[in-house]
């Protein structure tokens, strides 16, 4: 089962697990991330976010990696949550949870999944900060770099 | 009378900011094709040129497909200009 969510307000994520979690039938590890929004990621803290996207696109493309990953791992389940819109910093950004029968498919497709999401969902994120300035953020090489590490191996 | 055929052009993230338009009509004549529109855009200034530059990384969207070669556009067709992606 593949879950994709577009938020555009705060979403809890225990509650999220736990629903991802009693849709389960037959499973033996559940791996999940949690990206948080950074005051001081810049010299300047921020004040907000705003991430913009491509409805349809977006979605469609968040749908395309998990049927990637899931033709490399063997995987029950993947849940993916998104925000779009205003974000505030400490607010969660992403959660995804991969449910497997073993937790090496959960460990892998997990990130596996953060590292395309990152590289190729259409998402654009732009900083305002609290001086009142704002400027879109940079695509990075580190995250392509990540992301060219899985096309160099294939592990099962 | 004949209607006009308009392709609807949606620009994403910094090119808005950057072209100064989020979403536009052109007519078929300037767009038969992905090729020809570029092509088109590209003329209108240097900041067009440069922006969406052939060196340039950016992506083409023909109705909700990404594209990675020439496309034949047709009247109503929806394209997407997107800069590289941010999220996560």
């Amino acid at each position: 089962m593949i879950t994709i969510s577009l938020d555009d307000r705060p979403f809890n994520k225990f509650y999220q697990e736990k629903l991802f979690k009693s849709k389960l039938d037959e499973y033996g590890a559940i791996v999940s991330f949690t990206g948080i929004v950074r005051r001081h990621d810049t010299i300047v803290p921020l004040e907000h976010l705003y991430i913009e996207y491509y409805p349809q696109l977006t979605e469609q493309e968040i749908y395309r990696i998990v049927i990637d990953a899931k033709k490399r791992w063997k995987l029950k389940s993947v849940l993916v949550i998104h925000r779009v819109g205003q974000i505030f910093p400490n607010e969660e950004i992403i959660f995804i949870a991969v449910a497997s029968l073993h937790r090496t498919e959960a460990f892998q497709a997990a990130e596996f999944i953060m590292d395309y999401l990152k590289t190729e969902a259409p998402f654009w994120k732009k900083e305002y900060l609290q001086n009142g300035t704002s400027r879109w953020v940079e695509a990075k090489t580190s995250d392509q770099l990540k992301k060219n590490f899985w096309s160099m191996h294939k592990w099962q | 009378m004949c209607r006009k055929i308009m392709v609807t052009v949606q620009y994403f993230g910094v090119f808005k900011e950057i072209l100064g338009v989020a979403k536009e009509e052109i007519d078929y004549k300037h767009c038969k094709n992905t090729v020809v529109l570029l092509a088109y855009l590209r003329k209108r200034s240097a900041v067009w040129s440069d922006t969406l530059a052939e060196e340039k990384i950016f992506r083409l969207v023909v109705n909700n497909q990404i594209i990675y070669k020439n496309v034949d556009l047709k009247n109503g067709d929806e394209i997407g200009i997107l800069p590289p992606v941010t999220g996560g």
